[in-house]
């Protein structure tokens, strides 16, 4: 079998990977190896063409092939070895990785730590359970994007897109300039699921009609797609009887969430977090598994790749100073526990040592609300309180504490409506 | 005219209504800050958009290449710039910030390349 030995190796070359594998080498890791099953790098960010990535790290509005080339430009000039379109098979608690392409089969390779960045994928027709026939034209709206904008396939005339995540509209807009009809964008929420700058840009400047709180029942088409029935629901997000209308179309475009790939993270026997679907990492993003450490949308779903890049080189530099037995050893952990209307915390736990560190924990409300008092607390009281004008599902918060203030067990963050 | 315009400058999404014609404003009401009200005075105005799209490229090992104009444009000229960007017929190589329109429809903006396409070995 071929062998390959490195300090750190990077699972996936997307955003998360590209900013890992830059700062793994740049804390001092010797060896750097990348592991992509797409023949290039960049992940999703190569058919992601429109702009609004950056604003936050490089303070400019850029597209995804340009934000993706600033990290790739750093990985080549570092001189990261990159394996291209190869799969892996396994990780193990060890470091051992076992993967294979077709230049050198099935290959091992050894490593000081491992850095799992293998993104998400979206939820598809099966996940939420659509009625109706099983014609051609029902895509996932990054799959229609890949295609799209990659591959130069036009998926269809005439579309309907479930679901008001950002995805969804930024192919509303996408279909529009390339000639198709979007007849609508449904969402079964009655808020927006994603940004009002893409509402605006993507829908409003278009004449998109946007339908909140209604969602597809029933799909119609034999050979393709002829059309699809909308319902409005009520507060339970049930259809309410005698509402359906039927939409002409010849496309069904799904922008229903995304879910972390975890197979490897699985099987691997690492903890995970039944909320957000990933690893439970601590704020070195490291797993249970100390040898293995995991970033960005394979740990929690981000909407900003400027917080999947800063994540990502966190889990990154973590990783080049555990296979150099750099890495602080902790004196006990503290479990960062969801309170009132927080839907999960990342990092999960705190590793505290004889170091004070600060730490940013990132968190998702579970309902939008105005006029919100932030309350950050462990078991001997408050540690403190921030107010916020209002919160969003679809806006990811994040709020910092030093290990130095953590007495106790356990960190609760609760987000109270003020009165 | 009033409009209601959506401020897209952060995540509050203020609704502000301008009153005016043209390029004149008579009164602007509903924004929360400074760089809200001014947002909404140059969308009542002129709203500009960034135009990104894809090109066709031969002689590399994908068949796009990925575009943007290179400052935002005239919200009313995407539709025909789209026109223009579907003429293009390019060959690899084609470099990343490469001009592949000059001042498109007089604008003085250009649409250039953010992708890259590499010549196929």
């Amino acid at each position: 079998m071929y062998e390959i030995t490195c300090d750190v190796a990077v699972i996936g070359a997307g955003p998360a990977g590209l900013a890992a594998a830059a700062a793994a080498k740049e804390q001092g890791a010797e060896k750097v190896l990348m592991i992509e099953r797409d023949t290039a790098l960049g992940g999703i960010l190569q058919q992601c063409v429109h702009p609004g990535f950056g604003l936050s790290l490089f303070n400019e509005e850029l597209t995804g092939p340009e934000y993706a080339g600033r990290f790739i430009e750093k990985v080549e000039q570092a001189g990261i070895q990159t394996l291209l379109d190869t799969m892996v098979l396994e990780v193990r608690q060890d470091g051992t990785i076992y993967c294979t392409n077709s230049r050198y089969g099935i290959t091992m390779v050894k490593s000081g730590s491992v850095v799992l960045a293998m993104g998400c994928r979206e939820k598809t027709r099966g996940n939420i359970q659509i009625p109706g026939t099983r014609p051609a034209g029902i895509y996932t709206a990054g799959s229609a994007q890949r295609m799209v904008n990659r591959q130069n396939e036009m998926v269809g005339k005439k579309v309907v897109i479930l679901g008001s995540g950002d995805i969804g509209m930024i192919m509303a807009r996408r279909l529009t300039l390339e000639g198709a009809k979007v007849v609508a964008v449904v969402e079964v929420m009655d808020y927006l699921a994603g940004l009002t700058r893409n509402r605006v840009q993507c829908l409003d400047d278009f004449g998109i009609p946007l339908l909140l709180s209604h969602t597809v029942t029933r799909i119609v088409g034999n050979q393709r797609v002829e059309g699809v029935y909308v319902a409005k629901v009520d507060q339970n997000r049930l259809p309410i009887p005698n509402t359906e209308m039927f939409f002409d179309c010849d496309t069904l475009l799904l922008s229903v969430g995304l879910i972390p790939e975890n197979e490897l993270s699985k099987a691997a026997s690492i903890e995970m977090d039944n909320v957000t679907n990933g690893p439970v990492v601590n704020q070195y993003m490291q797993t249970s598994a100390p040898r293995l450490f995991a970033c960005g949308n394979v740990v929690h779903v981000n909407d900003l790749v400027d917080n999947v890049s800063i994540e990502s080189m966190l889990a990154g530099k973590n990783a080049a100073k555990y296979a150099m037995g750099q890495l602080p050893s902790s004196k006990r952990v503290v479990v960062c526990r969801p309170g009132e209307n927080v839907r999960y915390l990342c990092p999960q736990k705190i590793a505290v040592s004889d170091e004070a560190e600060d730490v940013t924990i990132y968190f998702r409300v579970k309902q939008p609300q105005k006029e919100t008092t932030l309350k950050v607390s462990c078991e001997e009281g408050l540690l403190f309180e921030k107010r916020l004008p209002r919160v969003n599902p679809g806006e990811m918060q994040h709020i910092g504490v030093s290990t130095a203030s953590l007495s106790g067990k356990t960190l609760t963050v609760d987000a109270e409506k003020r009165n | 005219m009033e409009k209601e315009i959506t401020c897209t400058i952060c995540p509050m999404g203020c609704r502000i209504m301008v009153c005016g014609e043209g390029e004149v404003i008579q009164s602007v009401k509903g924004y929360t800050c400074a760089r809200g009200e001014q947002y909404a005075r140059s969308e009542f105005v002129h709203p500009v958009r960034i135009l990104t799209s894809t090109a066709l490229v031969s002689g590399s090992s994908e068949p796009l290449v990925a575009v943007r104009s290179s400052r935002p444009l005239p919200k009313e000229l995407l539709m025909n710039c789209m026109k223009k960007i579907h003429m293009l017929h390019l060959q690899a190589p084609v470099y990343r910030y490469q001009v592949l329109i000059p001042n498109i429809m007089d604008t003085g903006v250009d649409i250039v390349a953010t992708g890259e396409a590499k010549t196929q070995d």
